[in-house]
């Protein structure tokens, strides 16, 4: 397998204020051709910032980071896309339009790209709801639009910022064990970030975890468990364990986090 | 509601109903209606909107609905009833406050008949249009229209707000999204905005000509320019920037950035400035004309406060109203068009009134 993404002692600082805060310090990561790798970390930690970072939102302070394209990739196909914890769909777009918009950038002729949007309401489940406007959809719905369009749109790689965290927690449970069944039959490189140990054992090949801030790589977890996967999976001892070890690990940095105290959390987030 | 609570509310309301009857026989017997008219009428009024809101009681779940709609028709006639029979029994002098009836009757008057002195006519005497039409062909109903007052607002009104909405809407857009060109326009369109735009009347006239149209529809296309303006570039900075990091992540970029997140974003907004502009063109245009002008609903009502004949005034009053009204369901109506996806929303939140039930 070759590598996709490569980020080398990606350093980001943000000027403010009160002086420079360092949000991510010395991060590397080098993430495999179609694996799903999971980075954990306690809130605050720049794991959002690195992943702006390779999304190419902001740019890095210092160090190096690239996508590997496929030599045989249709051309115009997009280095990478965003999953965004707040949906971010067009309001002003229906179901089928927003899954769409990658595509009708890209300027894919009408009728091939509906197409293509169809197919994907269809694989997240949204059939019936193809010429609703967001504000008709749940927030779980709104999610599956916003996958739906990341998917469709068939970047090199997935990004993912938190996707599933403004769910409630059955909502979260079933969209969870859904994007697995998506991600396992189309399998592209994704970079998840989420704060849950969980659900980065359900969905994940790899864990990477973040020290508090500046975010520094602390530790790797390679998930042992056989796909396809579905909830039964969490309730094993196996799960539990390595669930808990974990945690061990990551207790350090959140214990940190709330010593540090939370005025300044949210400027790298 | 149950059936004790009912009985209740029943009680209630005929309590109420009975004593607020009693004071209005009282204040009768007594002639003191002259005196505390005011008040009286007021503890009436209050004492509806009371009994109103005890007898959403006996109304079910499925019939609220309509019982609003009732309220929202029933209660303003029940005022101009008040108002008529104020005038009736000698309490309100109708010299100054003629009765609602008169009003109409007046209203009826302007609109079909014509007033050689001044060359009043409301609606431009359209019986003479199959006369005009043989006698002058398209030109005849173009004189006709002309000496229509309402024309006259309204076509002041319509190019005013053209000339005026296109180029607050261009700059303001613009600067919206152009931090240099913020820079450089923002203070000056500050210390302008705040000017009440009546006051640049004179100014208009001394560049335009002091007669004819264009000084009028200028002020009114500077007034609207302004704030359709500020709306414009409130309305584009305030579009979520997650939507625009969107739209980048999804590769648009430039023209499409602009026609596809950054336009349909704002357009809520933008639309609120364009009712807003709507408004304050109505005022500029009435007060306008009140000074200016020999034509236009404005001017008809203060001539009529003139040569004082407050019926015909009033008449005025009621089709500036009209007018405010007639405007304002226009420009919603093309907001539905224009905003398709917050047409639905309205349409939803009206489904869910029509289903709202109360408890049993």
């Amino acid at each position: 397998m070759s590598k996709k993404i490569i980020a080398d002692k990606v350093t980001k600082i943000f000027p403010t204020p009160r002086g420079p805060i360092t949000a991510v310090k010395d991060f590397s990561l080098e993430i495999e051709d179609g694996e799903f790798v999971c980075i954990v970390g306690p809130s605050g930690c720049g794991k959002s910032t690195f992943l702006r970072i390779v999304a190419g939102l902001i740019p890095a302070t210092s160090g190096d980071f690239r996508i590997v394209v496929d030599p045989d990739s249709a051309e115009g196909k997009p280095l990478n896309n965003i999953v965004f914890q707040e949906y971010a769909i067009f309001p002003w777009k229906t179901v089928k339009d927003n899954v769409a918009f990658g595509l009708e950038m890209r300027n894919i002729p009408k009728e091939e790209r509906y197409e293509i949007s169809l197919d994907w309401i269809r694989r997240v489940g949204l059939t019936g709801f193809e010429d609703c406007y967001p504000h008709e959809l749940s927030g779980g719905m709104k999610q599956r639009v916003s996958i739906a369009r990341a998917f469709a749109n068939d970047p090199e790689v997935l990004l993912m910022d938190e996707p599933l965290a403004a769910l409630d927690a059955q909502t979260r449970a079933v969209m969870q064990e859904e994007l697995v069944r998506i991600w396992e039959s189309d399998q592209k490189t994704v970079l998840y970030i989420t704060h849950s140990i969980e659900e980065s054992l359900l969905l994940g090949d790899r864990i990477v975890l973040m020290t508090a801030r500046p975010g520094r790589k602390k530790d790797s977890f390679q998930v042992p468990f056989d796909r396809p996967r579905d909830l039964s999976l969490t309730s094993t001892p196996e799960f539990a364990k390595l669930s808990f070890n974990i945690w061990e690990s990551l207790q350090v940095e959140v214990q940190q986090t709330l010593l540090v105290g939370a005025e300044s959390t949210d400027e790298c987030e | 509601m149950n059936g004790t609570e009912r009985k209740e509310a029943g009680r209630k309301i005929l309590t109420l109903f009975a004593v607020v009857l009693l004071l209005d026989i009282v204040l009768a017997a007594a002639g003191l209606w002259d005196r505390f008219w005011l008040y009286a009428i007021l503890i009436n009024l209050i004492s509806i909107g009371v009994i109103s809101q005890w007898g959403t009681a006996f109304i079910a779940g499925g019939n609220l609905h309509r019982y609003e709609r009732f309220l929202s028709i029933g209660f303003p006639l029940v005022m101009l009833f008040a108002w008529e029979m104020l005038v009736r029994v000698g309490i309100l002098n109708p010299m100054w406050f003629p009765p609602p009836t008169e009003v109409m009757k007046a209203l009826w008057e302007l609109s079909t008949e014509y007033d050689k002195f001044n060359e009043t006519s409301l609606l431009g005497r359209p019986w003479l249009i199959p006369e005009m039409y043989r006698e002058f062909g398209w030109e005849g109903i173009k004189i006709l229209v002309g000496e229509s007052h309402l024309i006259a607002t309204l076509t002041r009104i319509f190019l005013g707000f053209v000339f005026g909405s296109i180029p607050g809407l261009i700059i303001g857009v613009a600067m919206g999204m152009s931090r240099t060109i913020r820079a450089m326009l923002d203070p000056v369109i500050s210390a302008m905005y705040v000017v009440p735009k009546i006051t640049i009347l004179p100014l208009m006239m001394l560049i335009f000509s002091p007669f004819g149209e264009t000084y009028k529809i200028v002020t009114v296309a500077i007034s609207v320019f302004f704030v359709v303006l500020i709306n414009s570039m409130v309305g584009v900075r305030e579009v979520e920037p997650i939507l625009i990091e969107a739209g980048r992540n999804y590769g648009a970029k430039g023209v499409q950035l602009f026609k596809h997140v950054i336009v349909p974003g704002a357009m809520p907004v933008i639309f609120g400035g364009l009712r807003l502009a709507l408004g304050t063109a109505l005022i500029v245009i009435v007060a306008i004309e009140f000074v200016r002008a020999k034509s236009g609903v404005g001017y008809i009502t203060w001539y009529y406060w003139e040569i004082l004949k407050p019926p015909k005034m009033y008449a005025g009053l009621i089709v500036i109203m009209i007018l405010g009204i007639i405007l304002t369901y226009g420009l919603q109506w093309t907001e539905k068009l224009v905003i398709p996806w917050r047409k639905r929303r309205d349409e939803a939140k009206e489904q869910r009134m029509k289903t709202r039930t109360v408890k049993p």
